[in-house]
């Protein structure tokens, strides 16, 4: 599916034709440059790679400015592959939020917020001990038993534990485009999108 | 002196874009307003209104919203009004009121005489 790079601007909310307020998230989509077009024959398989955010020609590498060099563009700090179906994908071609109309349903993909390491009650939904009191001394959010006896006589792999939460990639399908500001290459889309304000995000078809 | 430069959250500026901001008369927490709101049912509109005191004013630009308390039938009811929504068709002022807070919470925990808000004499 053709896709852009953008970033989270933020979220509002405004007010549909029948005046309902709705939930918005506001991204900047583009410009997108191709910077590589791969092949079936050279790489074996076909992809765009497109870049996105301007970077200081200072702060790239040589072998990155090489690269930036053969697509004739600027050099760029997130490079992203997609699929190949976008319509005349050639080095150089910049593709703009226009990509996008109202009423489209997209999918977004981004880097959540970290939460660092969480317990089971905010990482899985646990409900932890609905008592406060008959004996729960200190295991008011404790995950309780997480597994049987001698048989198995081991813990099952994927048993849901604490840990790390948050700041994984994670994608959301089908938000609505509401509008597309086409001349400051803005999109806004229906709902919440993963991710801090200023981070990177993938918008899909 | 110093120099304070004002720069214009993006977020703020895309939405008051695309919410036209309405022009009302101001109030703010303590007033007695009347809101007249738009109701659609089918294809039929009407108009409702809505009077009661303001209990605080929240938020900025284009998520403003404002909550107004009346009491109907003894039961004391809460409405909260998107400043901008396009369903409100206009605002009144019937009384400002003279209060000491921005938020006038603790009117939910008054009722009859005490409930009363002074009203400031221009």
């Amino acid at each position: 599916m053709p896709g852009l790079i953008g970033k989270k601007i933020g979220m509002t909310s405004i007010f549909s034709e029948e005046g309902k307020n709705i939930p918005c998230t506001i991204l900047e989509v583009g410009p997108c440059m191709v910077t590589q077009i791969k092949t079936e024959e050279i790489d074996g398989y076909n992809a765009v790679q497109l870049g996105y955010d301007d970077k200081k020609e200072s702060r790239v590498g040589k072998a990155a400015l090489g690269h930036f060099k053969n697509a004739k563009s600027s050099p760029l700090k997130k490079l992203v592959e997609f699929g190949s179906d976008f319509d005349e994908a050639l080095l150089g071609v910049t593709y703009n939020a226009d990509l996008f109309q109202e009423g489209d349903f997209v999918s977004i993909s981004g880097t959540s917020k970290g939460k660092g390491f969480q317990g089971v009650v905010k990482r899985h939904n646990f409900r932890g001990v609905g008592d406060a009191t008959h004996g729960q001394h200190n295991r008011l959010r404790a995950p309780g038993s997480i597994g049987a006896a001698s048989y198995p006589a081991r813990v099952f792999k994927g048993m849901r534990m604490a840990g790390q939460t948050g700041n994984a990639r994670v994608k959301v399908d089908n938000l609505q485009v509401v509008k597309v500001l086409v001349e400051k290459n803005m999109v806004v889309v229906k709902g919440a999108v993963p991710g801090a304000k200023n981070s990177y995000i993938t918008i899909e078809k | 002196m110093k120099l304070t430069f004002i720069k214009m959250n993006i977020t703020d500026t895309i939405a008051n874009e695309l919410v036209p901001s309405r022009d009302f008369p101001s109030f703010k927490a303590g007033d007695n307003i009347t809101v007249y709101y738009t109701i659609k049912e089918g294809d039929k509109q009407r108009t409702q209104l809505f009077k009661g005191d303001v209990l605080q004013t929240k938020g900025t630009g284009a998520t403003e919203t404002f909550t107004v308390r009346k009491i109907s039938h003894s039961v004391g009811v809460e409405r909260i009004f998107p400043l901008n929504s396009p369903l409100i068709e206009k605002i009144e002022v019937n009384k400002k009121g003279r209060v000491r807070r921005a938020k006038i919470y603790y009117l939910r925990e008054l009722t009859g005489k005490k409930a009363r808000i002074k009203e400031v004499k221009s």
